[in-house]
């Protein structure tokens, strides 16, 4: 069994083919949209995707040396995420579907984080650490679904690395090198001063807008070093994170740790987890850089594992869901 | 610390929590728990220690304040903030989310007395940050309020709203099959002793905090109203 599978929620547009058995991956083509200034911009992330869809596709296809005839499925991020993003994504896949006569799969963008990550780090039951742009979530498989632990209470964190940086005027761009302007900027505090700033978490839950608000008034106030914020905040942010997560393990009993989205590339993250997970004696699994952030591969996988339970969707109610939450989705196949 | 007396049993570990460890042993004859904040190697030690002492002062204080209010939680029985350590009583009885759980008898009005201590409580101007059926203990039919290490001093309805909602998120993970049975009964129970208006004002507030969370459909659906 073939799937194609397209992702469009955020900042890129990607397909991945993939299939049921090793090697598994057959394709995997990606077009980012890189903001010049600011955050991504919805509606000048679509007006790319649109004119990259076309590309992406054909190439997808060229490099797994496969046609449209041999894919047996569409599979489609229909949400959660950015509304003009996910409509094109929709859009192809509908129209691909329809045109060439194949199933149309809807795939949850945050289920498919986790499946990828399952794949490829041989995680069998985990607690989920999903950390991204758009989502802060601690979750894990629970009869028939990924139930939500711990979350933010108002910004994730990738966001809110993001929003910091950008406010303090070190970026865009966000990442350089695989390193986020945060870690970069805290790795030259040389006395690695903690500054009084807020630590909030709540109960399983963390909190990120207040620490934001002070530690900006903190850099404006001009009476501290740069640096010495940029360490204090990543401090307080990581230690927040991973304080919750091993309140999920205590909680959940797992005895391993999956890290999967965008902000798990953070070196200096995971080896705050691998240090926690030492200490209670379970296994840290990371999704590697490559597959971490956004890409079609996970959603194809995952729309393979949805369509051998029989999960498909008639194209003309394959809406978006721009909300549709992690513990929404159905995930038949879940079981350990 | 000083050296407390020693009256046979073997300290035992009971629970290796994400905050602390538990040690089961004795405290001048008494069955205790031992609670100690250990360093975390994963944080800046500057910022460890101060976590640590904080949050071991916090919580010493509000376990003896609402204990001589006369609620049901542990006694206090030592402490030592340089060390992260708090001795207290220890609850013999089974946890409320076991009980659930195993649909024993009348598990429903445990919840509904859980309510009322934890109206109780917020009446006294405490959350407790992480009220979750595996943070109960019920002992001859009582439902004994534990682990506050997450507990601060608040009457700010925010607080209040974050600690139900907490409860809430945590049946709805927990206890999924019966939650609206279990929900319903801890309202009851906490307006029993604080009043329906004040329940309602909360449930208003747990509804606020709820639309809060990234890509919530229902707030779409406010929105559109």
């Amino acid at each position: 069994m073939i799937i194609l599978g397209i992702e469009s929620t955020a900042h890129t547009f990607g397909v991945g083919i993939v299939k049921d058995e090793p090697e598994y991956i057959l394709a995997d083509v990606r077009a980012k949209y890189v903001p010049e200034k600011g955050g991504i911009h919805p509606r000048e992330a679509s007006l790319y995707f649109m004119r990259e869809a076309p590309r992406v596709i054909a190439e997808a296809l060229q490099s797994a040396g496969l046609r449209m005839n041999d894919v047996d499925g569409i599979a489609v991020a229909l949400g959660p995420g950015m509304g003009p993003c996910l409509r094109v994504g929709a859009t192809v896949a509908r129209a691909l579907s329809v045109y060439f006569n194949k199933p149309l799969i809807p795939v949850n963008h945050a289920v498919a984080h986790i499946e990828i990550g399952k794949l490829i780090t041989g995680a069998k039951d985990p607690l989920i650490v999903y950390l991204s742009g758009g989502n802060t979530i601690i979750a894990a498989f629970v009869a028939g679904r990924y139930r939500i632990f711990g979350e933010t209470l108002d910004m994730p964190l990738g966001n809110f690395m993001d929003t910091f940086v950008r406010e303090v005027g070190l970026a865009p761009p966000y990442v350089v090198k695989g390193m986020h302007q945060l870690d970069k900027c805290a790795e030259e505090s040389k006395e690695k001063k903690i500054l009084n700033l807020p630590y909030v978490v709540k109960g399983q839950d963390v909190s990120f807008s207040g620490l934001l608000t002070a530690a900006l008034r903190l850099v404006r106030s001009g009476k501290v070093k740069l640096e010495d914020v940029c360490y204090t905040v990543r401090e307080i942010a990581y230690s927040a994170i991973i304080e919750v997560s091993e309140r999920g393990l205590a909680h959940t009993g797992k005895k391993e740790v999956l890290l999967v989205g965008g902000v798990a590339a953070s070196s200096v993250l995971r080896s705050k987890f691998e240090a926690m997970a030492a200490l209670r004696g379970v296994d840290v699994k990371v999704v590697p850089p490559k597959y971490a952030g956004d890409n079609g591969v996970m959603i194809a996988w995952t729309g393979l594992l949805a369509f051998k339970h029989g999960i498909t969707v008639e194209p003309e109610r394959a809406y978006v869901r721009q909300r549709w939450k992690l513990d929404q989705a159905d995930v038949p196949w879940g079981d350990p | 610390m000083t050296k407390p007396m020693y009256r046979g049993e073997t300290p035992k570990i009971i629970a290796l929590g994400a905050e602390a460890a538990l040690i089961k042993h004795t405290f001048l004859g008494m069955p205790a728990v031992y609670k100690v904040r250990l360093p975390k190697p994963y944080r800046d030690p500057k910022l460890d220690l101060r976590l640590r002492s904080e949050r071991t002062a916090t919580e010493a204080k509000i376990i003896h304040d609402l204990r001589l209010a006369g609620l049901p939680v542990p006694a206090l029985y030592y402490v030592s903030l340089s060390e992260g350590l708090i001795v207290m009583e220890y609850v013999e009885g089974d946890l409320l989310r076991d009980l659930i759980n195993r649909r024993v008898s009348g598990y429903a009005d445990l919840v509904r007395e859980l309510g009322k201590v934890i109206a109780l409580m917020h009446g006294l101007g405490v959350v407790h940050g992480d009220i979750t059926t595996s943070n109960v203990v019920v002992r001859e039919g009582t439902p004994y309020v534990i682990d506050f290490g997450l507990a601060k001093y608040s009457n700010e309805l925010e607080d209040v709203g974050v600690d139900v909602h907490l409860f809430i998120r945590a049946v709805e993970s927990t206890h999924y099959d019966v939650m609206e049975e279990v929900i319903m009964a801890f309202f009851e129970g906490y307006a029993s002793i604080a009043g329906e208006e004040r329940v309602k004002e909360i449930k208003e507030k747990v509804r606020e905090i709820r639309l809060r969370g990234r890509y919530v459909e229902e707030r779409r659906q406010k929105r559109n109203k």
